[in-house]
């Protein structure tokens, strides 16, 4: 099973792992990563919202390409990526990505490629409330940094971002 | 040709969620962003040559060289910051 899912609502790790598991006794390592939202961010202190905004189709189909290339590259026998959207607070889980392989090794690597690809790659933006205000997130250079390990173009970031 | 052109994040906080244009020829899409940019005001504020604005043409992520030649969808967004 390859799958994204796009919601507002929390997920349950153990429901997803089981779900990646289900129906293949070949599978013997899962890894998993979880963003969660932090309540500091460069420069910012005493985040308490964080709005998530997407390009409907477009992120999901995004992703899907994501896995395949991942599925391409190493040996692994499932995965699932769900991203959150809308309005979260700090602490609040807000990606999950889930990769199931026979041996750990590739799961591990299969992880943080897709984590990293996604970061670059996806159509998510983020907008930050403090006691200073609202502002969009800018995207990072050591995002594009993590991209570039893998042979993945990033985003050229240089030119002036947006505020 | 009609297009859609949709904005996101910053940019649709400052242009609206989109606009139907009509296209008389096939334009590319830096094309189409310089003639969005000559309307002025918010507009060349947030689609600028200086300003990371980057565009998809029907749902795929593609160059402002990319050639609009048919009906679709064009979008404009600042660098992605998911995760």
């Amino acid at each position: 099973m390859f799958s994204v899912q796009i919601q507002q609502e929390d997920f349950d790790l153990r429901h997803e792992v089981a779900l990646l598991r289900q129906a293949d006794p070949g599978v013997g390592a899962v890894v998993s990563f979880i963003g969660t939202v932090r309540d500091r961010d460069e420069g910012v202190a005493g985040i308490s919202l964080l709005e998530l905004e997407h390009y409907p189709g477009m992120t999901e189909s995004a992703i899907e390409t994501m896995m395949e290339d991942a599925r391409r590259r190493f040996d692994i026998r499932a995965a699932r990526i769900i991203h959150r959207i809308g309005q979260l607070k700090p602490q609040e889980q807000i990606v999950l990505v889930a990769v199931a392989s026979a041996h750990r090794g590739q799961a591990f690597l299969a992880c943080e490629f897709l984590m990293d690809y996604l970061k670059t790659q996806a159509p998510f933006w983020k907008k930050q409330t403090s006691a200073q205000g609202s502002e969009w997130v800018d995207a990072r250079v050591s995002d594009d940094n993590a991209a570039q390990r893998w042979g993945l173009p990033g985003q050229h970031l240089s030119s002036t971002p947006h505020n | 040709m009609r297009i859609r052109i949709r904005y996101f994040a910053s940019l649709r906080e400052a242009l609206g969620p989109g606009e139907e244009l009509e296209l008389e020829t096939s334009a590319t899409i830096g094309a189409v962003r310089t003639a969005l940019v000559q309307r002025g005001g918010a507009y060349a504020q947030v689609l600028g040559p200086s300003r990371a604005v980057r565009c998809a043409w029907n749902r795929l992520v593609v160059g402002e060289e990319a050639t609009v030649d048919q009906d679709g969808e064009l979008a404009f967004f600042p660098p992605v910051t998911g995760g």
